[in-house]
Protein backbone atom coordinates (compact mmCIF):
# COMPACT_ATOMS: atom_id res chain seq x y z
CA UNK A 1 0.00 0.00 0.00
CA UNK A 2 2.50 2.43 0.49
CA UNK A 3 2.94 3.23 -3.11
CA UNK A 4 -0.63 4.23 -3.52
CA UNK A 5 -0.21 6.33 -0.38
CA UNK A 6 1.73 9.22 -2.55
CA UNK A 7 -0.93 9.15 -5.32
CA UNK A 8 -3.48 9.57 -3.02
CA UNK A 9 -1.74 12.63 -0.93
CA UNK A 10 -1.67 14.38 -4.20
CA UNK A 11 -5.60 14.36 -4.34
CA UNK A 12 -5.88 15.06 -0.51
CA UNK A 13 -7.39 18.44 0.54
CA UNK A 14 -7.12 20.61 3.79
CA UNK A 15 -11.16 21.61 4.48
CA UNK A 16 -12.35 22.70 7.30
CA UNK A 17 -12.78 20.04 10.07
CA UNK A 18 -16.29 18.68 11.32
CA UNK A 19 -17.81 15.80 13.37
CA UNK A 20 -20.94 13.81 12.95
CA UNK A 21 -23.89 16.40 14.27
CA UNK A 22 -22.43 19.62 12.89
CA UNK A 23 -24.39 21.81 11.17
CA UNK A 24 -22.36 22.81 7.82
CA UNK A 25 -22.56 24.52 4.74
CA UNK A 26 -21.09 23.26 1.61
CA UNK A 27 -20.18 25.43 -1.17
CA UNK A 28 -20.30 23.24 -4.36
CA UNK A 29 -19.07 24.30 -7.63
CA UNK A 30 -21.94 24.36 -10.58
CA UNK A 31 -20.78 24.72 -13.73
CA UNK A 32 -23.80 26.28 -16.27
CA UNK A 33 -22.49 26.45 -19.93
CA UNK A 34 -19.08 28.20 -19.45
CA UNK A 35 -19.78 29.88 -16.17
CA UNK A 36 -18.89 28.23 -12.28
CA UNK A 37 -20.76 29.71 -9.66
CA UNK A 38 -21.65 28.13 -6.04
CA UNK A 39 -24.10 26.67 -4.75
CA UNK A 40 -24.56 26.49 -0.97
CA UNK A 41 -26.18 23.50 0.65
CA UNK A 42 -26.94 23.81 3.91
CA UNK A 43 -27.97 20.59 6.62
CA UNK A 44 -26.92 18.00 9.55
CA UNK A 45 -23.85 15.82 8.74
CA UNK A 46 -25.23 12.26 9.22
CA UNK A 47 -22.48 10.40 8.49
CA UNK A 48 -18.62 10.30 7.49
CA UNK A 49 -17.71 7.26 5.41
CA UNK A 50 -14.79 5.89 4.47
CA UNK A 51 -10.89 6.48 5.00
CA UNK A 52 -8.03 8.28 3.02
CA UNK A 53 -9.20 9.54 -0.22
CA UNK A 54 -12.26 7.33 -0.59
CA UNK A 55 -13.84 9.11 2.44
CA UNK A 56 -17.57 10.71 1.95
CA UNK A 57 -20.07 12.57 4.49
CA UNK A 58 -23.51 12.92 4.08
CA UNK A 59 -25.59 15.81 4.46
CA UNK A 60 -29.70 15.60 5.62
CA UNK A 61 -31.48 19.07 5.06
CA UNK A 62 -35.24 19.47 5.05
CA UNK A 63 -36.14 21.48 1.72
CA UNK A 64 -39.69 22.56 1.53
CA UNK A 65 -40.46 19.63 4.11
CA UNK A 66 -39.20 17.25 2.15
CA UNK A 67 -35.73 15.11 3.51
CA UNK A 68 -33.07 15.88 1.14
CA UNK A 69 -29.45 14.01 1.54
CA UNK A 70 -26.63 14.33 -0.12
CA UNK A 71 -22.84 12.81 -0.16
CA UNK A 72 -19.98 14.51 -0.92
CA UNK A 73 -16.75 12.87 -1.45
CA UNK A 74 -14.50 14.78 1.30
CA UNK A 75 -11.50 15.47 -1.10
CA UNK A 76 -13.91 16.44 -3.78
CA UNK A 77 -11.96 19.64 -5.88
CA UNK A 78 -15.95 20.49 -6.40
CA UNK A 79 -16.03 21.27 -2.72
CA UNK A 80 -15.60 25.35 -2.44
CA UNK A 81 -15.33 25.02 1.03
CA UNK A 82 -17.46 23.69 4.13
CA UNK A 83 -18.38 26.30 7.13
CA UNK A 84 -19.21 24.74 10.06
CA UNK A 85 -22.10 26.63 11.36
CA UNK A 86 -23.34 24.56 14.96
CA UNK A 87 -21.37 22.40 16.40
CA UNK A 88 -23.58 19.61 17.53
CA UNK A 89 -23.50 16.63 20.50
CA UNK A 90 -24.51 13.54 19.50
CA UNK A 91 -23.70 9.94 20.73
CA UNK A 92 -23.77 8.09 17.54
CA UNK A 93 -21.32 7.47 14.42
CA UNK A 94 -23.96 7.48 11.92
CA UNK A 95 -27.43 9.82 12.79
CA UNK A 96 -29.79 7.90 10.76
CA UNK A 97 -32.76 7.97 13.13
CA UNK A 98 -32.78 11.44 12.11
CA UNK A 99 -34.81 10.33 8.94
CA UNK A 100 -37.65 8.47 11.45
CA UNK A 101 -37.92 11.88 13.29
CA UNK A 102 -40.04 14.89 12.16
CA UNK A 103 -39.70 18.71 13.93
CA UNK A 104 -38.58 19.34 17.28
CA UNK A 105 -37.75 15.53 17.51
CA UNK A 106 -35.37 16.22 14.54
CA UNK A 107 -32.88 18.48 15.93
CA UNK A 108 -29.33 18.02 17.26
CA UNK A 109 -28.06 19.35 21.05
CA UNK A 110 -25.90 22.01 20.47
CA UNK A 111 -22.71 22.28 21.62
CA UNK A 112 -22.51 24.61 24.31
CA UNK A 113 -19.97 27.73 23.87
CA UNK A 114 -18.31 26.65 27.36
CA UNK A 115 -17.50 22.87 26.24
CA UNK A 116 -16.23 24.11 22.76
CA UNK A 117 -13.63 26.25 24.69
CA UNK A 118 -12.87 23.40 26.80
CA UNK A 119 -12.29 21.01 23.61
CA UNK B 1 4.75 -0.54 -30.51
CA UNK B 2 5.96 0.07 -26.70
CA UNK B 3 5.71 -2.25 -24.02
CA UNK B 4 6.89 -2.72 -20.37
CA UNK B 5 6.50 -5.20 -17.35
CA UNK B 6 5.14 -4.17 -14.13
CA UNK B 7 3.81 -5.00 -11.05
CA UNK B 8 0.54 -4.54 -9.66
CA UNK B 9 -0.05 -2.03 -6.50
CA UNK B 10 -3.58 -2.26 -6.07
CA UNK B 11 -6.27 0.31 -6.86
CA UNK B 12 -7.65 3.43 -5.68
CA UNK B 13 -9.75 6.67 -6.55
CA UNK B 14 -8.34 10.04 -8.14
CA UNK B 15 -10.46 13.05 -9.25
CA UNK B 16 -10.11 14.41 -12.55
CA UNK B 17 -11.64 18.34 -13.90
CA UNK B 18 -15.05 18.77 -13.36
CA UNK B 19 -14.63 16.77 -10.04
CA UNK B 20 -15.55 13.30 -11.57
CA UNK B 21 -14.02 10.53 -9.43
CA UNK B 22 -12.27 7.80 -11.59
CA UNK B 23 -10.90 4.15 -10.36
CA UNK B 24 -7.41 3.50 -11.41
CA UNK B 25 -5.05 0.90 -11.01
CA UNK B 26 -1.39 1.55 -9.56
CA UNK B 27 1.18 -0.23 -11.33
CA UNK B 28 5.07 -0.30 -10.71
CA UNK B 29 6.45 0.23 -14.16
CA UNK B 30 9.98 -0.48 -14.62
CA UNK B 31 12.62 -0.09 -14.70
CA UNK B 32 13.05 -3.00 -16.97
CA UNK B 33 16.59 -3.56 -19.13
CA UNK B 34 17.05 -5.02 -22.23
CA UNK B 35 18.85 -8.53 -22.29
CA UNK B 36 18.84 -9.72 -25.95
CA UNK B 37 17.56 -8.82 -29.13
CA UNK B 38 16.39 -11.35 -31.68
CA UNK B 39 15.99 -11.15 -34.89
CA UNK B 40 14.64 -12.88 -38.03
CA UNK B 41 17.87 -14.06 -39.52
CA UNK B 42 19.01 -15.92 -36.33
CA UNK B 43 16.04 -16.59 -34.47
CA UNK B 44 13.70 -16.57 -36.96
CA UNK B 45 10.95 -14.04 -35.42
CA UNK B 46 11.93 -10.53 -34.01
CA UNK B 47 11.98 -9.83 -30.66
CA UNK B 48 12.74 -7.60 -27.50
CA UNK B 49 13.61 -9.76 -24.67
CA UNK B 50 13.24 -7.36 -21.72
CA UNK B 51 14.11 -8.11 -17.80
CA UNK B 52 12.44 -6.70 -14.76
CA UNK B 53 12.89 -6.58 -10.85
CA UNK B 54 16.05 -7.15 -9.73
CA UNK B 55 17.24 -10.55 -8.43
CA UNK B 56 20.15 -10.37 -5.41
CA UNK B 57 20.01 -14.06 -4.86
CA UNK B 58 22.38 -15.39 -8.11
CA UNK B 59 23.58 -18.42 -6.11
CA UNK B 60 20.80 -20.03 -6.82
CA UNK B 61 19.97 -19.20 -10.39
CA UNK B 62 20.11 -22.00 -13.02
CA UNK B 63 23.36 -21.65 -14.90
CA UNK B 64 21.49 -21.54 -18.35
CA UNK B 65 19.78 -18.62 -16.76
CA UNK B 66 22.77 -17.23 -15.77
CA UNK B 67 24.73 -17.38 -19.30
CA UNK B 68 22.06 -15.08 -20.46
CA UNK B 69 23.01 -12.37 -17.77
CA UNK B 70 26.72 -12.64 -18.53
CA UNK B 71 26.14 -12.11 -22.20
CA UNK B 72 23.92 -9.73 -22.11
CA UNK B 73 26.54 -7.78 -19.76
CA UNK B 74 23.55 -6.73 -16.86
CA UNK B 75 22.50 -7.39 -13.69
CA UNK B 76 20.09 -10.43 -13.25
CA UNK B 77 16.53 -9.88 -13.34
CA UNK B 78 13.80 -12.01 -11.86
CA UNK B 79 11.18 -11.68 -14.50
CA UNK B 80 11.56 -12.05 -18.34
CA UNK B 81 9.53 -11.78 -21.16
CA UNK B 82 9.76 -10.72 -24.91
CA UNK B 83 8.11 -8.28 -26.56
CA UNK B 84 7.95 -6.97 -30.58
CA UNK B 85 9.66 -3.81 -30.38
CA UNK B 86 12.21 -1.77 -32.38
CA UNK B 87 14.76 0.67 -31.91
CA UNK B 88 16.37 -0.80 -28.77
CA UNK B 89 19.86 -1.87 -28.07
CA UNK B 90 20.87 -4.72 -25.26
CA UNK B 91 21.60 -2.75 -21.90
CA UNK B 92 18.54 -0.13 -22.69
CA UNK B 93 16.57 0.66 -20.13
CA UNK B 94 12.87 1.27 -20.51
CA UNK B 95 11.36 3.69 -17.83
CA UNK B 96 7.33 4.09 -17.31
CA UNK B 97 7.79 7.55 -19.22
CA UNK B 98 7.78 5.66 -22.37
CA UNK B 99 3.55 6.34 -22.10
CA UNK B 100 1.53 9.12 -21.39
CA UNK B 101 -1.35 10.14 -20.49
CA UNK B 102 -4.32 9.34 -22.58
CA UNK B 103 -2.83 6.61 -24.69
CA UNK B 104 -4.86 3.29 -25.41
CA UNK B 105 -3.03 -0.13 -23.35
CA UNK B 106 -3.62 -3.66 -23.47
CA UNK B 107 -2.66 -5.14 -20.22
CA UNK B 108 -1.94 -9.02 -19.67
CA UNK B 109 -1.41 -11.15 -16.34
CA UNK B 110 -2.32 -13.94 -14.59
CA UNK B 111 -5.89 -14.06 -13.05
CA UNK B 112 -6.42 -14.80 -10.19
CA UNK B 113 -7.30 -18.37 -9.37
CA UNK B 114 -10.65 -19.34 -8.19
CA UNK B 115 -9.96 -23.19 -7.96
CA UNK B 116 -12.57 -26.25 -9.51
CA UNK B 117 -15.75 -24.28 -9.93
CA UNK B 118 -19.25 -25.28 -11.21
CA UNK B 119 -20.44 -24.15 -14.95
CA UNK B 120 -22.83 -21.51 -13.37
CA UNK B 121 -19.33 -19.02 -12.06
CA UNK B 122 -17.28 -20.77 -14.43
CA UNK B 123 -19.33 -20.43 -17.72
CA UNK B 124 -21.96 -17.71 -16.76
CA UNK B 125 -24.61 -20.66 -16.73
CA UNK B 126 -28.07 -19.42 -16.27
CA UNK B 127 -28.72 -22.51 -13.67
CA UNK B 128 -32.41 -24.06 -12.76
CA UNK B 129 -35.45 -22.50 -10.88
CA UNK B 130 -34.02 -21.87 -6.80
CA UNK B 131 -37.54 -23.08 -5.97
CA UNK B 132 -41.01 -24.79 -6.87
CA UNK B 133 -39.67 -28.31 -5.82
CA UNK B 134 -37.07 -27.77 -8.72
CA UNK B 135 -34.10 -29.69 -8.05
CA UNK B 136 -31.89 -28.25 -10.67
CA UNK B 137 -30.48 -25.61 -9.28
CA UNK B 138 -26.73 -25.11 -10.57
CA UNK B 139 -26.43 -27.89 -12.37
CA UNK B 140 -25.16 -27.77 -15.90
CA UNK B 141 -28.02 -29.61 -17.55
CA UNK B 142 -27.95 -31.71 -20.80
CA UNK B 143 -24.06 -32.05 -22.51
CA UNK B 144 -25.55 -33.77 -26.04
CA UNK B 145 -27.33 -35.55 -27.79
CA UNK B 146 -27.40 -39.61 -26.95
CA UNK B 147 -27.41 -42.12 -29.81
CA UNK B 148 -25.94 -39.39 -32.31
CA UNK B 149 -22.97 -38.64 -31.39
CA UNK B 150 -23.46 -41.22 -28.31
CA UNK B 151 -20.01 -38.95 -27.26
CA UNK B 152 -19.91 -35.33 -25.91
CA UNK B 153 -17.92 -32.95 -28.09
CA UNK B 154 -14.51 -31.72 -27.79
CA UNK B 155 -14.86 -28.07 -25.74
CA UNK B 156 -18.17 -28.87 -24.06
CA UNK B 157 -18.64 -25.82 -21.32
CA UNK B 158 -18.13 -28.37 -18.07
CA UNK B 159 -17.01 -27.45 -14.46
CA UNK B 160 -13.42 -27.30 -13.36
CA UNK B 161 -10.32 -25.48 -12.89
CA UNK B 162 -10.84 -21.96 -13.43
CA UNK B 163 -8.86 -18.83 -13.44
CA UNK B 164 -4.32 -18.80 -13.13
CA UNK B 165 -4.93 -17.83 -16.75
CA UNK B 166 -3.30 -15.21 -19.06
CA UNK B 167 -6.26 -12.90 -19.21
CA UNK B 168 -5.48 -9.38 -21.87
CA UNK B 169 -7.93 -6.54 -20.24
CA UNK B 170 -8.13 -3.72 -23.78
CA UNK B 171 -8.96 -0.66 -24.43
CA UNK B 172 -7.42 0.45 -20.88
CA UNK B 173 -6.57 4.52 -20.85
CA UNK B 174 -3.76 5.77 -18.93
CA UNK B 175 -4.84 8.26 -16.49
CA UNK B 176 -1.34 9.44 -15.25
CA UNK B 177 2.35 8.73 -15.45
CA UNK B 178 4.94 9.14 -12.46
CA UNK B 179 8.44 8.62 -13.98
CA UNK B 180 10.03 10.02 -10.46
CA UNK B 181 8.41 6.64 -8.85
CA UNK B 182 8.08 4.59 -11.87
CA UNK B 183 4.13 4.26 -11.61
CA UNK B 184 1.52 4.61 -14.38
CA UNK B 185 -1.80 4.96 -13.73
CA UNK B 186 -4.40 2.81 -15.85
CA UNK B 187 -8.03 3.82 -15.65
CA UNK B 188 -9.89 0.69 -14.86
CA UNK B 189 -9.18 -2.79 -13.54
CA UNK B 190 -6.45 -4.89 -14.62
CA UNK B 191 -6.18 -8.96 -14.05
CA UNK B 192 -4.05 -10.06 -11.32
CA UNK B 193 -3.87 -10.40 -8.36
CA UNK B 194 -1.75 -7.34 -5.98
CA UNK B 195 1.92 -7.80 -6.35
CA UNK B 196 1.19 -9.95 -9.58
CA UNK B 197 3.26 -9.35 -13.08
CA UNK B 198 1.38 -7.64 -15.80
CA UNK B 199 2.60 -6.62 -19.30
CA UNK B 200 1.87 -3.07 -20.56
CA UNK B 201 1.64 -2.74 -24.33
CA UNK B 202 0.19 -0.03 -26.39
CA UNK B 203 -2.40 -1.24 -28.37
CA UNK B 204 -2.23 -1.24 -32.11
CA UNK B 205 -6.26 -1.74 -32.85
CA UNK B 206 -8.44 1.21 -31.01
CA UNK B 207 -11.90 0.79 -30.25
CA UNK B 208 -14.25 3.47 -32.39
CA UNK B 209 -15.47 4.72 -29.09
CA UNK B 210 -11.76 5.62 -27.75
CA UNK B 211 -10.77 7.52 -30.57
CA UNK B 212 -10.90 11.28 -29.35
Amino acid sequence: MSLIQPIEEGYKRELTDFNVGDTVKVYIKVVEGDKERLQPFEGIVISRKGGGIRETFMVRKISFGIGVERIFPLHSPSINKIEVLKQGVVRRAKLYYLRDRKGKKAKVKEKRRTTVAKT
Amino acid sequence: MTSILGKKIGMTQIFIKGGKIVPITVVEAGPCQVIQIKTLEKDGYEAVKIGFIEERKRKKMPNPIKGIFKKAGTQSFRVLKEFSMDGLNVGDIIKADIFSKGDIVAVSGISKGKGFQGVMKRHNFKGGPGSHGSMHNRAPGSIGGSSSPSRVWKGIKMAGHMGSKRVTTKNLTIADVRPDLNLILIKGAVPGAINGIVEIRHQRKIRMSNQV
